[in-house]
């Protein structure tokens, strides 16, 4: 699948999610007061109003809450069926991030489990998901 | 009961400019074909009017989705207004515009508030064709788009996806229900003389139109229109001085959802923000939502049809597709007849003022071929980010 991708401009508060992967690891900004992972990055814990918050690795495990196949050419490029996701991250319930799934249309579900894999582009590593079955392909 | 501001108010008077794609007059003209018809429809001179409000505030960017601003339509209009107000992305949706009005009128702070609302969006996609999606012009994309567009959702058709999907497989329903709510749009569209789509579809043509983002399809997506609606609220002590039978805000409700902050909540199968809004619209009312006799629900994707209808109680959680499945139930006819107009669907995207102008012209007997007959209590509903309700009735 090719998906037509435009990069996320690197911004203070965001740029650790995505140059996480250089070091293979997905990050999330974690409260160390009261433990609640928080996405997107938000100035204070919005369960305790604590500030002490920190980009934490996690599993990078999670399971597709919803996805869709996308079949529209929005741009001028060709486009090729790609899968559009919303994964919910094991370490929290409702802690959703948005990606790719790397896999045929017609094999998705909703409750896939799934793994994080990234992919690099320029100074960017996207956090893309692959079935859990094929991580370690 | 308390006497909440939105009592105080009545509409008096709507306007609706044509509709093109593209049109070719400029949009602060099509803006003053939607004013100065609704201001006449009120029995009101422009002069008399003393507040403007508008959604969103003017914007060059989002492809012609604000091209007037409320400052440039006062002059246009040639008059000196007391307040002027625009609703914000960041308020609850579409209808901030008509809650600002409502909170001037009640303040005292205005006695008749023109709202409007231009889209110039297919003049925009003649320049680019990019221009309506969510890429934004640089390079690279930031804020709220960022979490998404680097994954190729550069529509918020992908979006809207989610939410159908999860639904489907939540309740065991599918296009073959969902369908329906676009066959409905476009049988009632062949009806509103100011629709962009009239020639009717049959649920094998839903059924076979392109795909767009599973299980979306192209029927399932609102079109881009030029065009822009107005309408005044008035003080109810000179409502009733003026021609039209004054229609009663009789609730408002609205709610922020988490989508415009790039958080969601909830498991894609609601919309938590309109949850809110429908809680506090009957909160407002010893109406419920059985007294419902119309209902002009958003349908910028047909599946906001469902979240939203479930979200205001029309229907119990899961219960939304078993009712439009078939579509007689919602046909003019029906139990529970919805957008009337043909809705965004096939009346084209006013971006939530062609539901509060179907609303209108239903409860005045306007409709002519699509009037619902007896129509006195209309639910309307706006919005896939900020949310908002209204229950419209008349005497």
């Amino acid at each position: 699948m090719t998906v037509p991708r435009k990069l996320p401009l690197l911004e203070a508060e965001t740029a650790f999610f995505w140059t996480s992967g250089e070091d293979a690891k997905l990050r999330i900004r974690h409260c160390r007061a009261c433990g609640h992972w928080q996405h997107p990055p938000l100035a204070r814990c919005p369960k305790c109003h604590g500030a002490d918050l920190a980009p934490e690795p996690v599993s990078g495990r999670g399971r597709v809450t919803s996805f869709t196949v996308n079949h529209q050419a929005w741009t001028s490029d060709e486009v090729q069926a790609f899968v559009f996701a919303v994964i919910e991250l094991a370490e929290q319930k409702e802690l959703y991030l948005f990606s790719n799934v790397l896999a045929a249309p017609e094999a998705m579900h909703i409750g896939m489990e799934v793994a994080v894999r990234f992919e690099r582009h320029e100074d960017v590593w996207l956090p893309l998901f692959v079935p859990v079955e094929a991580a370690h392909d | 009961m308390t006497e909440f501001a939105e009592k105080l108010c009545r509409i008096t008077g709507i306007g609706q400019s044509r509709v093109g794609r593209p049109s070719p007059k400029a949009p602060i003209e099509l803006t003053l074909d939607a004013a100065l018809a609704a201001i006449a429809d009120a029995g009101l001179k422009p002069e008399d009017i003393d507040g403007i409000a508008n959604y969103p505030m003017k914007s060059t960017e989002g492809g012609g989705i604000s091209p007037v601003g409320v400052g440039e339509a006062m002059f246009a209009l040639g008059i000196d207004c007391t307040w002027l107000g625009s609703g914000t992305h960041e308020g609850p949706g579409h209808m901030s515009a008509i809650f600002g009005a409502v909170m001037a009128v009640a303040s005292g702070i205005c006695r008749h508030v023109l709202v409007f609302r231009t889209v110039a969006q297919a003049q925009a996609r003649l320049v680019s064709r990019e221009s309506t999606l969510l890429t934004g012009h640089q390079a690279r994309v930031d804020g709220n788009n960022a979490w998404t567009v680097p994954f190729g959702a550069v529509s918020p058709a992908n979006m809207w996806a989610l939410y159908a999907e999860a639904y489907f497989a939540r309740y065991g329903y599918g296009p073959e229900q969902l369908g329906w709510i676009a066959v409905n749009g476009r049988r009632n569209a062949a009806r509103n003389p100011n629709a962009i789509y009239t020639k009717p579809i049959t649920i094998a043509d839903y059924l076979a139109s392109r795909m767009i983002s599973t299980p979306l399809r192209l029927y399932d997506c609102d079109t881009h229109i030029d065009g822009a609606t107005a309408l005044v609220i008035s003080h109810r002590d000179t409502a009733k001085d003026q021609p039209n039978p004054p229609i009663h805000i009789e609730a408002i409700g609205m709610g922020l959802g988490g989508l415009g902050q790039g958080i969601h909540t909830g498991d894609f199968t609601t919309l938590p923000g309109a949850e809110k809004a429908g809680a506090m619209l009957w909160s407002r009312t010893d109406f419920t939502p059985a007294d419902v006799d119309n209902a002009q629900i958003y349908d910028g994707f047909s599946i906001h049809t469902v979240l939203w209808g479930e979200a205001i109680r029309l229907w119990g959680k899961g219960e939304a597709l078993g009712f439009i499945d078939g579509g007689e139930r919602i046909a003019l006819t029906g139990e529970l007849p919805i957008n009337t107009g043909g809705g965004q669907l096939s009346g084209g995207r006013f971006h939530g003022y062609g539901h509060t102008f179907e609303a209108c012209t239903q409860l005045w007997g306007r409709g002519g071929e699509r009037q619902v007959k007896g129509a006195r209590l209309s639910a309307v509903c706006n919005g896939g980010y900020g949310y908002g309700a209204l229950l419209l009735r008349r005497d």
